[in-house]
């Protein structure tokens, strides 16, 4: 099992990966993805059980992200795991590849193709729903933004989780404060997200989304049935990890220049310096 | 046109539901406050394991059944028409149809069946809508014996599928123990040299009783049933109308993207052909029943034979000044 200094060097791994496809193809969401990040290793690395080489295994922990545009980080941590080959990432951009901009049912490990904002819950709450009726003991996991919150899906679907009191469902929100037009609450106002998940009979939990010290323990809890459905808010910052893109929504889905990646790559490197080398994931399901 | 006997597609439609279930467990019902007008209500009874209610939350159900799908379980997602081809219509397209999910849509009291209710409850759109989307089936069944036979299909295929069904009982098209829904593949009811009138879902018997009325005038129809608009058994049609020279479609959808549309590509392309298509026109309709709407528009065998007699001199009067 992965430490949780194992974890932050992946993380700082995936971050280089990422911003180096987003760079060699020419577009991708720079800000988004990297808010996001630490929250996907946690999961895919220490979190979740699931076998790479049997993506549909029928007891594997299942992850839903629906906030879909976040794609670089997402194939950045599935390469990391062995779901897709390392050198398909180079792909990336480049015409007829499977890694299109946003995920897709071609991509091992993909439960669902998103995008559009608002449906991952939905589909979290089908296979949660599955796995009560099965009796399974498989968990799903979905991954929302926070300018997603305006969907009026997401709360048709955080309504009918508590209504079948889907305790192996955990949604989490990458509250980055930031979405395309600006912050998040002079778009739509969205604060008060605790009041308004609690209100929807949901067992809420707030962490930094960006330190594996919170991410993993919120995230890797068991729940009993009969539980309700738990939210974790992370909140995070946008462009996590790159000083100068750290909550400057300009890099919502900006480009690194050639030197922007550089002094990117060269922040990154001296942060990794600092802790040890991380081994391969394990092969771990039910 | 009205009540609930046990002609109508949607009694057909559940009690096949159901007896499929029975036998293979992994079959769901999803519905949106909905039991009721689809006759889910001895589903529920019987299965309630099997059953699941979202609540007024079309886009939800959808959603939810794509997760289901993911999870091993072939789902059948019943509502109204209206909604699932309009609000619940990017989770179908993407949450089922790109996702290749083994979701099957069944729209209830389809096209104009909900009558003075208004356009906010017809759905005159949804062949149009579904029929763009890739992967996704869209089978409109003519009667009770064909519905029951699509849903024994469904309950055996694995890949998306939109269904439209209507609400008040429709004269059988077809008889008890014929065999008469093969996928993708179109029924021949009549056969004649004159003219093809192709027809889909409950448009079907008005098509009928239109050849029934121009055979007295000595005018020889095909008939043809499309329950299939997609796939679409295109060799089917396009033999229609070399065979014929003039097709004749009737539906209850609006004459734009519909069954009409379709065909128009097909032989426009491939046999060029005098057509005519008769279905809603781009206007929202009069209050009205279903089948008070069905006669102001022509969707009547009389109407349809006029229409079919109309095209057949046209056509003798361009030959004659040819």
């Amino acid at each position: 099992m992965m430490t949780t200094e194992d974890l932050k060097r992946v993380a700082i791994d995936s971050r280089k990966a990422l911003l180096t496809m987003i760079h060699r193809a020419g577009g991708g969401h720079t800000g988004g993805s990297l808010s996001s990040l630490d929250i996907l290793v946690a999961l895919y690395c220490r979190v979740m059980r699931y076998r790479p080489d049997e993506p549909d295994h029928p007891d594997r922990d299942r992850f839903v992200l629906s906030k879909g545009h976040s794609v670089e980080g997402y194939y950045s941590v599935l390469a990391r795991v062995g779901l897709l080959p390392e050198w398909e990432l180079d792909t990336y951009g480049s015409f007829a590849t499977r890694l299109y901009g946003h995920p897709t049912m071609s991509v091992p490990g993909v439960e669902a193709p998103t995008g559009a904002l608002g449906h991952g819950l939905s589909i979290g709450v089908g296979m949660a729903l599955a796995g009560v009726i099965d009796r399974a003991s498989y968990r799903v996991y979905v991954l929302m933004g926070d300018g997603e919150q305006a969907e009026g899906s997401v709360w048709e679907a955080a309504m009918s989780a508590s209504h079948y009191r889907l305790h192996n469902l955990t949604a989490i929100i990458d509250y980055n404060k930031l979405q395309i037009s600006g912050d998040v609450d002079s778009v739509m106002t969205i604060s008060s997200l605790r009041d308004r998940w609690t209100a929807f009979g949901w067992d809420v939990v707030e962490i930094d989304g960006n330190d594996m010290d919170q991410i993993v323990p919120a995230l890797d809890e068991r729940r009993s049935a009969g539980l309700p459905p738990k939210l974790v808010i992370a909140h995070t910052r946008k462009g996590r990890g790159v000083s100068f893109m750290e909550s400057n929504p300009i890099w919502h889905h900006r480009v690194p220049t050639d030197a922007e990646l550089a002094t990117a790559i060269d922040e990154l490197d001296a942060a990794r310096a600092t802790t040890g080398s991380p081994q391969r994931h394990e092969e771990r399901v039910g | 046109m009205s009540g609930a006997s046990g002609k109508s597609c949607r009694h057909a439609f559940t009690a096949a539901l159901l007896d499929a279930a029975r036998a293979d467990r992994r079959i769901l019902a999803v519905t949106s406050d909905a039991k009721g007008s689809v006759t889910l209500g001895e589903f529920e009874k019987q299965l309630p394991r099997q059953f699941i209610e979202t609540g007024i939350a079309e886009q939800n159900a959808v959603g939810i059944a794509a997760g289901l799908a993911r999870s091993g379980k072939r789902v059948f997602v019943c509502g109204p028409a209206c909604f699932y081809s309009a609000r619940a219509f990017e989770q179908v397209k993407n949450d089922v149809a790109y996702a290749g999910a083994d979701v099957k849509i069944v729209g209830v009291s389809g096209g104009v069946s909900y009558g003075a209710l208004g356009s906010t409850h017809h759905s005159l759109h949804d062949i149009a809508a579904y029929r763009a989307i890739p992967g996704l089936a869209v089978i409109l069944p003519s009667d009770r014996h064909q519905t029951r036979q699509a849903t024994a299909f469904l309950a055996g295929y694995d890949r998306p599928a939109y269904v439209r069904l209507g609400r008040a009982p429709v004269p059988d098209v077809y008889e008890e123990g014929s065999d008469c829904f093969t996928f993708g593949r179109a029924n021949t009811i009549r056969d004649g040299g004159d003219c093809a009138i192709i027809a889909t879902g409950e448009a079907v018997f008005h098509a009928v009783a239109a050849a029934d009325r121009l055979s007295t005038r000595g005018i020889r129809a095909t008939v043809m049933d499309i329950p299939c608009i997609k796939p679409l058994d295109g060799d089917a049609i396009l033999d229609a109308a070399r065979r014929t020279g003039a097709v004749i479609t009737v539906e209850e959808h609006s004459v734009h993207g519909g069954l009409g549309a379709a065909v128009a590509e097909l032989v426009s392309q491939h046999c060029p052909t005098r057509m005519r298509i008769i279905g809603f026109p781009d206007e929202y309709a009069p209050a009205g029943s279903s089948a008070e709407l069905f006669a102001h528009y022509g969707l009547t065998g009389e109407r349809i034979a006029e229409q079919a007699s109309g095209l057949l001199e046209d056509a003798h009067d361009r030959g004659v000044k040819r």
